[in-house]
């Protein structure tokens, strides 16, 4: 396994998870601005037009570039995981370090048919790595592969 | 197994009968508050004597009966392959560890169960700490039997039915690896210069403002105080009053001395580690003795650490990363305050190596040094335009020279961290003043992340963590080839070892 070879994406629907999660979170703040426009404080329009071509824009950019920003590799003996658009986080978990392992879903991530797979290791930093947006077969049958090393391996 | 033990159906043991005694003293000491209260409290108050007579005895009572039904429903039994506990009067709480889950069994004793002769057994489980399983109070022979038996049926050496009888406590074959004498420790202790027992003192002077004489924290109070008995204070002369302060910093420093003095007396009175066949055994305390095993190949790295002051006189300390550290308290030590010579035969005992001639050594990016330095001259550089904007001069100044000083400090970072990795090992050296050398086997790391900020990824460096089971390990900015190239090699190492020789 190399660091130059291609990452495996995550599924698509991954994007619209992102999407609704960030929908949730600017809620809020259109709510606000609408309340803000009603006092009418200011001309028609000076809270409600920015924010809601600013939510837009968080809404459209946002998740695809999170999306493609993350993505994994699945090795021999090792896994992959690449994630962030700032600051980029980019981590090797051997499967033989592998204490035990979760397939987590999420009542969003259970609509669209996504799992999460966390790999618990002993270390103090990177005590569990997560990779999420992953289709609910991929995960289960990444579970059973590493699972079978983790076991052969503490034999 | 001893009579104090009460053997009972189905394995079930109980602690010491004396036990109970211990832990009603011990929790004495949560009574002396409510004590002091009722005694306040009925100042003043018809009939108090008759009232403080009544209320006393009551809470002693309800103290030692407390722990006495604690020790009445508390039992525990050494299974076949799991060590379980039973509590609780009311809501019972019933615990099993297996063995394989119990990292380490320590021994502690505080000072009133060491008058009693008696010791708490910890299994560390490395569940974090807070849920270990704890056997309070039984003999130091039994404790030492249970570590014993424990050690014994996690390793499968014994099978369970040997184990009763009390025939596990073989006496191992011990070979000292350090100890310190009083004129070490007596020299440690000058090196723990420590004012903390003014912050003490300040703290408790907050609580119990009150009980003093006078308003200790309002300065008109000091400032008639001076005026009037203490006016004779202000009327010394200049020689005088330089002489005051002297005395007053040599006072300071003499309680500095005095504290570090005394806390390094207390934590490592008579401290031996020894090297035995279960690993390495550390005894040390004066009023609280503890005793800990720490198998060696439990070890994940080690790490030499030393202070500003000391390292010109030769003194390092070498303490042991290792799975079981559940607490924070429970450090692993094993060498406080020794010379390099001392350090190194400890160090192969635990089958590390320390760097030598031919460790190839490598510095972190330059860059990143430049851009922490950038960082830190920046802020100060605003402020100090800021303020000459203004016209405090002197104060921009001030800011210009931290800034100055902030820089320098990156540069002197940058010269003295390295890193060096050979076929087995880690090495990183951080610190300017008070460098410290972290050593890790590779094939124990537990994963390798690369991270970037922004500023790093265009500038090509990143930090290079490791996860490292009980403690942290990282190289920080270094260039972004190398970390690859290490972490490569290290996931090489990991993947092509022979698990079935590794341990956990």
């Amino acid at each position: 396994m190399s660091d130059d070879a291609a990452l495996t994406p995550l599924h698509p629907n991954y994007v619209k998870v992102l999407r609704i999660g960030w929908l949730l979170f600017t809620l809020p703040f259109v709510v606000a601005a609408g309340i803000a426009e009603t006092a009418g404080l200011l001309p028609t329009g000076s809270f409600i037009v920015p924010v809601l071509l600013l939510g837009a824009f968080v809404l459209i950019r946002v998740p695809m570039r999170r999306y493609h920003a993350r993505g994994y590799q699945m090795g021999q003996d090792r896994l992959r995981v690449v994630r962030g658009l700032l600051f980029r986080s980019d981590t090797v978990v051997p499967f033989g370090r592998v204490q035990h392992i979760d397939v987590n879903r999420g009542p969003l991530e259970r609509i669209y048919g996504l799992s999460t797979l966390v790999l618990h290791t002993a270390g103090n930093h990177n005590a569990s790595v997560s990779l999420p947006g992953l289709a609910e077969s991929d995960a289960v049958a990444m579970r059973e592969e590493i699972r079978a090393h983790v076991r052969r391996d503490s034999m | 197994m001893s009579a104090a033990t009460g053997q009972q159906a189905g394995g079930w043991r109980r602690t010491s009968a004396l036990g109970f005694l211990v832990r009603g003293i011990v929790a004495l000491r949560n009574v002396v508050l409510p004590i002091v209260a009722v005694i306040f409290g009925s100042r003043g108050a018809d009939k108090a004597g008759l009232f403080v007579a009544a209320a006393i005895p009551a809470i002693l009572i309800i103290t030692f009966l407390s722990a006495y039904i604690r020790w009445r429903h508390f039992r525990y039994r050494i299974g076949e392959d799991d060590i379980s506990v039973e509590s609780g009067l009311l809501s019972r709480a019933a615990r099993s560890v297996p063995y394989e889950r119990i990292q380490d069994v320590s021994l502690e004793q505080a000072l009133v169960p060491r008058l009693f002769g008696m010791v708490e057994v910890k299994f560390e489980t490395g569940a974090g700490g807070k849920d270990e399983v704890k056997i309070a109070y039984v003999s130091e022979a039994e404790g030492a039997a249970l570590r014993e038996t424990v050690r014994a049926r996690k390793d499968g050496e014994i099978s369970p039915d040997a184990g009763e009888g009390g025939a596990v406590a073989e006496p191992e074959q011990a070979q000292a690896l350090f100890a310190m004498d009083l004129p070490r420790l007596l020299t440690f202790g000058l090196f723990e210069f420590s004012l903390i027992v003014f912050a003490v003192l300040a703290g408790a002077a907050q609580q119990f403002d009150f009980l003093l004489p006078f308003e200790i924290w309002d300065p008109d109070a000091w400032g008639d105080l001076l005026a009037g008995p203490g006016d004779w204070l202000v009327h010394l002369g200049i020689a005088a009053q330089a002489i005051g302060i002297m005395l007053a910093a040599a006072v300071l420093g003499f309680v500095g001395l005095a504290t570090g003095v005394a806390r390094t007396a207390l934590r490592d009175w008579d401290f031996r580690l020894e090297q035995t066949p279960k690993g390495l055994r550390r005894r040390r305390g004066l009023l609280t003795r503890t005793d800990v095993v720490m198998p060696l190949h439990r070890v994940q790295a080690l790490k030499i650490a030393t202070g500003i002051v000391r390292r010109h006189f030769g003194w390092h300390d070498l303490s042991v990363i290792s799975l079981a550290q559940d607490a924070k308290s429970a450090s692993h030590v094993v060498v406080p305050f020794g010379t390099m010579e001392e350090i190194a035969p400890v160090v192969a005992t635990t089958g590390f190596t320390l760097p030598d001639d031919r460790t190839d050594w490598h510095r972190p990016s330059a860059k990143h040094r430049f851009d922490r330095a950038l960082f830190s001259v920046a802020p100060m550089a605003v402020l100090g335009i800021g303020l000459a904007a203004f016209g405090y001069f002197w104060f921009a100044a001030g800011a210009g020279l931290a800034g100055a000083v902030l820089a320098f400090r990156q540069h002197f970072l940058w010269l003295h961290d390295r890193h060096a990795m050979d076929a087995r090992q880690l090495y990183i050296r951080r610190g300017w003043l008070a460098p410290r050398l972290d050593i890790a086997s590779r094939v124990k790391l537990q994963s390798v992340e690369v991270a970037q900020g922004p500023i790093a990824r265009r500038r090509g460096y990143a930090d290079l963590v490791f996860g490292l089971a009980g403690g942290s390990l990282a190289m920080h900015g270094i260039p972004l080839e190398d970390a690859l190239a290490i972490r490569a090699a290290v996931l090489d190492s990991i993947a092509g070892v022979d698990f079935s020789r590794l341990p956990e």
